[in-house]
């Protein structure tokens, strides 16, 4: 690896202050899984990281009935999924956090970190785009939020300006009879990057027979991962059906606007699309019924 | 002129105190500065297991993680886990269920299946190979080693 | 002791040994679950140096100019080398005479000359006083390239016009050069009866083509190499190999030196297959140390493994088969074209060697082609050759027996081959287990029982391996108190320290506590030949035999004088040394150990043998699979692998082989492949996107070792350690034809594939 310095803020400003006067050649790093990798390749470069561990607002993993959940953005995937609130609440949010990597790597490895990394194929954004989350970034000129589907720009680049981090990740409250899922296609059981993923999330009336309102986001097939407004728009007022859920997913499927690579090619993902929301869109509906 | 970084931090319950530059990575201060060799580099990207240590209380992949974010931690090693009385059950059960062939996986198998064993006494051949995913094995096809965690657990209770 | 998970997993047993065939802790364990084993990359010395090697980023390319000037201005940079280094860059065509070529390609592998033939292609070294400064170095070198068009398919490099990797290259075809260059190595036919009239005879013929892609032996630990070359001029190798022997001659081979001055020592390997035989970093790191005056270690990065070591060929196959409405086979054939990446060599001949070698046909015809294209150069990979060329055979077998509404095992034991079965290329097999192999999976449960609800599919394969034999030495010294030290220079990848000194102990009547095995330095012990090839449990086991008898018959010339009687008076049985006439005078081995210093001091018995005899592998896996039809995603439920031992010596490190033989099977089956872009470069090279098999993609493995008994071997010992990968691509195709309704044709069978070919779309 090239040379770096390495520093251990311990404020938010104390961090803020040190990304801004480096700019690119800066570097913030939570649980490495990515950074390291990216700095030993040449894919990035920088002359100095800043691990941002020692901040606490970052290690902030805390639920309640008014604020929902604050997810710090250093928090690993391993705390996630032992937490109680998150495990009541949240199941959607666990099936990403305990399929990223293994175990080894969810000892290190945060949601914070993957949103940042902006990768398309992000296992974390399309779970919690489709749980609302809201991310809460500092700076040099203060604090702002922005919704999760509007934080990717293009493969490995986000809103993150000069001198900013993401503090934490807010998820509201979960509604009533409400559930989400998420699921991807790998060709192993486990390790492998996302050929295809979805997340979903339903919103059902008291019955359980019909939809209020849903969200379906997707990884692996577009520059950024994707929010599939009008797939979950198609569901809003529907009677719970495989007809709607057959329309959903093809609205999704045509949102999807993947490239061929070595890992899946064009008409593989777009049909795994499809695959993928309807398998969590019925897990979800059945985790919203209480199953 | 660029400088090293004093690290002070615990390994297998001992205090070690080692210099190193920011950019070498755990796995290398363990074995080419502190002069630890039991910790194995397979991919140096986090993708086999072979670097595998307890660190913090997780099992972490050491080439993932920098020398210098050891300052104040502990770890569990491979050379940690045998006493001056004996094995450790999960390494002896290693060799009665001949789970080893090549063995250059064995050390980061044996402190992940510790980790799983002090946290889960009672596993079943699902979590085990759940547990066990980031570890590759490239020789013994895995049976032998899920046998031997099993067995383990059992001397363990 | 090891303990036995399945009982009954052993059949057709005819002898019982008392130390051959029981489950002993291998001797090497205990550092090995400690971490104190020291492989190649854990050594250290006095005043070490770190290298690293500067790769081609091109397929083929022409060396312009290389300027390393600014590394070795770098500080803490000790030496920089380059193909100028190596004695071939001074040595001219005449000199060398008919070794030009071979020294040509050897030399220019090491390092490259004035072409760059594959990405990863070494172009020059650097060493540096720790291993980031040395790849910063690496890093100032500059270097002009010319780029060419690169070959990247078997098929287009054997066109007319297809880009020549080597204007020196010629075609030997059947006994022929050709005149002009060409990218085809080698072009071989083997042939036996009349397949022209034995497939007009045939109710049912059936042909397909085939392709397979280039895989890697995925061995965890990467390439390593250290060296030192003293002042003196004795220059010493600590490495990661599978033969000492081996590393030692290429190393003086391409640096010009004596193998008097040239001493390796092997250091504990982590995974080989076949792919730790060629020496990649070993003679640069001599060269890096001759110019630093210190000792150099060199150790490959992931990506420099995949890119630069040895994977097993990509393969273009078409395969037929005739047979009668009963299923006999009346004709067979076979044409492979392989490719052998940048330098001749790829293992095609022992692709069709293998390709029927379960079967007794009257009529085959066997063609096959090396081919150089710009990727690494192949490198041997377990039972190099058949694996693919199964692949091909078995499915078509398949096919036909499907096609007949015949079982898929009683078409095989109806064809099988058994003892007095002539090969296609000629030798007569001899006493050989494919029948019983083939039995024992027609009875197993796996077979009877239901598959269970689901996409479901069961597949049967059978697999042949020649297995070898070569030289090995080994000496045996009788320590005063009763230990026997035996030393070898066969590496232990796999528990050969235990099967060796299970053979030793078995025939000297001691127990296996009492051998001390040691594997020693090419200075240390005579020639001996790779641990590979499946030969080391039965030639080294020879070896250590003959010197066990050797050892027995000066212990009963040492019991004679201490008895002062001639020594046709004493006797040698289970241990004990006996007066014929005086029961009395009895010593057992330890007892007799005790008096050796006294009476003419240490016994040391020694043999170096190649033995004839080698029985040959087959092996025969089922398969349960379930593919999801959505995604094209097949799981394996169940896996049987059966596989004949003639007798093991050590069951649990047979049942090592053949349940690691099977998931490397299952990786190549389902997942694993060489990805290149059109200019030939690798997008995968990471076990990221090289997916081998995790402990979460399997279930458990089960076993039956059978023992036909090899005649040619004293304790009936055949080589297991290759057969069992032969069989297992062919075995879930033929199950994924019934789990997912298609016949796959290529390697691997993705869930991309599988998707297009249930769908009918894509090739």
């Amino acid at each position: 690896m090239e040379w770096i310095d390495f520093a251990t803020p311990k404020t938010i400003s104390e961090a803020v202050e040190m990304l801004a006067s480096k700019g690119d050649r800066a570097r913030a790093m939570a649980g490495g899984t990515d950074v390291l990798v990216q700095l030993r390749g040449g894919r990035r470069s920088a002359d100095l990281v800043v691990d941002v561990k020692g901040i606490p607002e970052l290690n902030v993993l805390s639920y309640s009935a008014q604020d929902g959940l604050t997810l710090g953005a250093a928090v690993p995937c391993f705390r996630i999924y032992q937490h109680k609130a998150v495990i009541d609440n949240y199941p959607g949010l666990i099936d990403s956090a305990s399929l990223i990597g293994g175990i080894q790597i969810q000892g290190r490895a945060s949601i914070g970190g993957n949103l940042c990394n902006a990768s398309p194929s992000g296992d974390s954004i399309p779970a919690i785009i489709a749980l609302s989350a809201v991310a809460n970034i500092a700076g040099p000129k203060g604090t702002r939020q922005v919704p999760a589907e509007d934080f990717c720009t293009g493969p490995g680049r986000s809103v993150l300006e000069n001198g900013e981090i993401l503090v934490s990740i807010t998820i509201p409250v979960p509604l009533a009879h409400s559930g989400a899922n998420y699921l991807r296609f790998i060709p192993r059981n486990e390790m492998d990057i996302a050929v295809a993923g979805v997340g979903s999330s339903v919103v059902l009336d008291a019955s359980g027979q019909n939809i209020v309102s849903a969200r379906i986001a997707l990884a692996s097939v577009a520059p950024t991962p994707v929010f599939s407004k009008a797939a979950g728009d198609s569901l809003a007022g529907k009677a719970v059906s495989d007809a709607a859920i057959q329309e959903a997913s093809e609205k999704a499927m045509a949102d999807a606007k993947p490239i061929d690579d070595m890992r899946g090619t064009v008409r593989q993902r777009v049909h795994l699309v499809g695959v993928l929301t309807r398998r969590t869109l019925n897990n979800a509906i059945q985790r919203a019924r209480g199953g | 002129m660029p400088g090293v970084t004093h690290v002070q931090t615990t390994i297998n319950g001992e205090e070690v105190n080692f210099l190193c530059e920011p950019r070498q990575s755990l796995l290398e201060c363990l074995r080419d500065v502190v002069g630890m060799t039991g910790t194995k580099e397979g991919c140096n990207d986090g993708n086999c297991g072979a670097c595998t240590i307890i660190f913090d209380g997780r099992i972490v992949d050491s080439c993932l993680v920098l020398g210098v974010e050891a300052q104040g931690k502990d770890m569990t090693t491979i050379e940690g886990l045998a006493t001056p009385e004996g094995l450790h059950p999960l390494q002896q059960s290693f060799l009665e269920q001949a789970a080893l062939q090549c063995g250059i996986c064995t050390p980061g198998f044996i402190v992940a299946a510790k980790a799983l064993l002090d946290a889960e006494p009672d596993v079943d051949e699902a979590r085990v190979r759940h547990w066990l995913a980031g570890n590759l094995c490239r020789c013994t096809g895995y049976d032998k080693i899920v046998r031997a965690v099993l067995d383990a657990s059992q001397k363990m209770k | 002791m090891v303990s036995n998970p399945a009982e009954a997993n052993i059949v057709l047993s005819e002898v019982e040994f008392d130390v051959v065939g029981k489950r002993p802790i291998r001797p090497d364990g205990v550092d090995k679950v400690t971490g104190r084993a020291q492989y190649g990359a854990d050594i250290n010395l006095a005043g070490l140096l770190h290298g690293k090697v500067l790769r081609s980023p091109h397929a083929h390319a022409r060396i312009k100019s290389i300027d390393t000037s600014k590394a070795e201005a770098h500080p803490g940079v000790r030496a920089v080398v380059t193909a100028k280094d190596l004695p071939f860059s001074s040595l001219s065509k005449d000199e060398l005479g008919s070794d030009y070529m071979r020294l040509k390609f050897a030399s220019n592998h090491v390092l490259a000359g004035d072409k760059v033939l594959f990405k990863g292609h070494p172009l020059a070294a650097v060493s540096a006083n720790n291993p980031h400064v040395a790849e910063e170095a690496i890093n100032l070198i500059s270097v002009e390239y010319e780029l060419l068009p690169p070959v990247l398919d078997v098929l287009d490099a054997m066109k007319d016009d297809a880009p020549l990797l080597h204007d020196d290259l010629h075609t030997a075809s059947l006994g022929e050069t050709s005149e002009k260059p060409s990218n085809v190595a080698a072009h071989l036919i083997y042939e036996t009866g009349d397949t022209e009239k034995g497939f007009a005879a045939a109710d049912v013929v059936v042909e397909r083509e085939f392709r397979t892609a280039a895989v890697h032996q995925g061995y965890i630990e990467p390439h390593n190499g250290t060296a030192f070359w003293n002042v003196d001029g004795q220059l010493s190798v600590w490495t990661s190999t599978q033969g000492a022997f081996a590393v030692r001659s290429s190393v003086s081979d391409v640096l010009r030196l004596p193998v008097s001055k040239v001493k390796v020592t092997p250091m504990e390997i982590g995974g080989g297959f076949g792919g730790k035989i060629t020496a990649y970093l070993d003679a640069i790191a001599a060269l890096l140390s001759k110019k630093s005056g210190a000792p150099v270690k060199l150790v490959m990065s992931r990506t420099d493994v995949f890119e630069a070591s040895g994977p097993a060929p990509a393969t273009w196959m078409k395969v037929k088969v005739g047979a009668t409405k009963d299923g006999k086979f009346t004709a067979v054939q076979a044409n492979l074209a392989f490719e052998a990446g940048a330098y001749p060599g790829s293992p095609v001949m022992q692709g069709m060697l293998c390709a029927f070698g379960c079967y007794d046909v009257a009529n085959g015809f066997l063609e096959g082609y090396d081919v150089v294209v710009n990727k690494p150069k192949t490198a041997a990979y377990r039972a190099p050759g058949s694996p693919q060329a199964t692949f091909a055979v078995e499915s078509v077998v398949d096919e036909v027996a499907d096609q007949l509404g015949i079982d898929p095992i009683e078409i095989r034991l109806l064809n099988a081959a058994k003892e007095g079965t002539r090969r296609i290329e000629g030798p007569i097999a001899n006493r050989i287990g494919l029948v019983e192999c083939l039995e024992a999976a027609r009875n197993h449960p796996h077979y009877k029982s239901s598959m269970g609800s689901g996409n479901r599919g069961r597949g049967v394969a059978c697999g042949y391996w020649m297995n070898r034999s070569f030289p090995s030495s080994v000496s045996m010294t009788v320590n005063y108190d009763g230990i026997v030290s035996l030393i070898m220079g066969s590496v232990d990848i796999g528990g050969t320290r235990a099967s060796i000194a299970q053979q030793a102990a078995e025939t000297l009547g001691i127990a296996y506590e009492e051998i001390k095995p040691t594997v020693v330095d090419t200075d240390s012990i005579g020639y001996t030949f790779i641990t590979g090839g499946s030969r080391t449990c039965f030639a080294t086991g020879w070896a250590a035999i003959e010197a066990a008898e050797e050892v027995k018959s000066l212990m009963v010339a040492r019991a004679a004088r201490i008895w002062d009687t001639p020594e046709d008076n004493v006797e040698y049985a289970s241990g004990v040394i006996q007066h014929k006439s005086d029961p009395e005078l009895r010593m057992t081995f330890k007892e007799l150990s005790r008096q050796l210093a006294t009476t003419g001091g240490a016994i040391t018995g020694s043999s170096n043998v190649e033995p004839t005899g080698e029985g040959n592998g087959y092996a025969v896996h089922l398969v349960d699979v379930e593919t999801d039809l959505e995604t094209g995603k097949t799981s394996i439920v169940r896996f049987t692998a059966i596989q004949d031992a003639g007798k093991a010596v050590h069951p649990s490190y047979v049942e090592g082989q053949m349940q690691g033989g099977a998931v490397q099977g299952i990786g190549w089956a389902l997942n694993e492949e060489y990805f290149f872009n059109d200019k030939g470069q690798m997008m995968n090279s990471s076990f990221l996107d090289y997916r081998m098999p995790t402990s979460l993609d399997l279930p458990m493995i089960d076993t039956v070792i059978v023992e036909v008994a090899n005649p040619g071997h004293p304790y009936g010992v055949r080589g297991v350690g290759e057969a069992a990968i032969v069989p297992p691509m062919a075995a879930i195709a033929n199950a994924i034809k019934g789990s997912a309704g298609v016949r796959m044709n290529s390697l691997p069978m993705t869930p991309g594939k599988v998707l297009d070919a249930i769908s009918g779309e894509g090739k």
